[in-house]
């Protein structure tokens, strides 16, 4: 924190604004990312890298479904559900949806009550967004298993295009393990702000540093990014 | 000190965002609902998602608030993915269109070049 209020005070005087801050902010000699904790830059660096990953996945999955002659299986109809006995299309997926986009509305405010010292408040968000994240995942289950007990491979299945299971799997077997991913940690940094570990400043078991309430925000930048994902999911794979 | 302490903004702020969310959301499903088809049902998707995917990246990521080069170092290399794209659309189409010529229209209904 003192390192931080430091360069603050150097920057608040001399930095540039526009175009020029990027210049003079890439070519200083201590750091390119001024205000924002090293960890935090990290985070957003390997989530760039994994929209990269996110980005291969859909290209291939568009790549196979432009490239093949056998009809694409309909999406609206793969995925309807019948609720008291009429058939809703998509409805199961539009409910993951919105139950994503609740887990990052809960976890921006988590981010928010963490920075204002509100622990308990924190804890509850924190622990509401991994449970949001534990019902998207247990859908997702659902979904796969419905699925599979209808033929579905990644080899073939019986609506058509034998590559709609291939990317199906990958694709959400890819994003769902993000989620569960990030429920676990979202439970780790739960119980470290509970215990107060970023105001003891108690060293963290996986970088033996000192932690602070930015860890709050980093763990919020995943999280984000999980939903974001499944933004393009949901428009690409489900709605295309 | 205040500004030090990362991001800190008016709760206000996440709710309203929150229910625009909830909003296009909600918009992106009924595209499937009603059914719109072609050109519109692809011009839809992609607005309200290219919206979700602005205001979380934005707002809930702050990214709005970050500076120019940590805002530049991310956002503009995802652009180049693009390219990939149009590549890929490319190459896509061409691979169907000799599955067309040598192989006919799909393995089940025409097996013309099967031993």
């Amino acid at each position: 924190m003192a390192e931080q209020t430091l360069t603050n005070a150097e920057d608040a005087v001399t930095t540039p604004e526009g175009w020029d801050s990027v210049v003079s902010d890439w070519s200083s000699d201590q750091r390119a990312f001024k205000n924002v904790p090293w960890g935090k830059a990290m985070m957003w660096i390997f989530l760039l890298s994994d929209t990269f990953i996110f980005s291969c996945f859909l290209l291939s999955y568009m790549t196979v479904r432009i490239s093949t002659t056998v009809p694409w299986p309909i999406p609206s109809e793969v995925f309807a559900l019948t609720i008291f006995g009429e058939s809703i299309p998509l409805i199961l997926i539009a409910i993951m949806t919105f139950i994503l986009i609740s887990s990052s509305g809960t976890m921006a405010m988590a981010v928010r009550f963490g920075y204002l010292r509100d622990r308990k408040k924190t804890t509850i968000l924190l622990i509401a967004t991994a449970l949001f994240g534990v019902s998207f995942v247990g859908m997702q289950a659902f979904e796969w298993t419905k699925l599979i007990s209808e033929g579905v491979r990644p080899w073939g299945n019986p609506m058509g295009a034998a590559q709609f299971g291939s990317t199906f799997f990958m694709i959400t077997g890819f994003h769902g393990f993000h989620v569960s991913i990030g429920v676990i940690f979202l439970f780790i940094v739960a119980r470290k702000v509970w215990r107060g570990d970023y105001e003891v400043g108690r060293k963290g078991f996986f970088t033996s540093r000192k932690g602070s309430y930015e860890m709050v925000e980093t763990m919020g930048l995943y999280w984000h990014f999980v939903d974001l994902v499944w933004v393009f999911i949901f428009a690409f794979f489900y709605l295309w | 000190m205040e500004h030090v302490e990362g991001q800190q903004h008016p709760i206000g702020i996440y709710f309203k965002i929150w229910g625009l969310l909830f909003v296009l959301s909600a918009c992106s499903y009924l595209v499937d609902y009603l059914d719109f088809q072609g050109y519109v049902r692809w011009f839809l998707i992609l607005l309200f998602m290219i919206l979700k995917a602005g205001l979380i990246v934005s707002v809930f990521m702050h990214m709005m608030w970050e500076r120019l080069a940590l805002m530049y170092a991310i956002l503009v290399p995802p652009v180049l993915v693009l390219i990939f794209v149009g590549l890929m659309a490319v190459e896509g189409d061409y691979t169907e269109w000799t599955r067309v010529i040598f192989f006919g229209l799909g393995e089940e209904t025409t097996p013309i070049i099967h031993h």
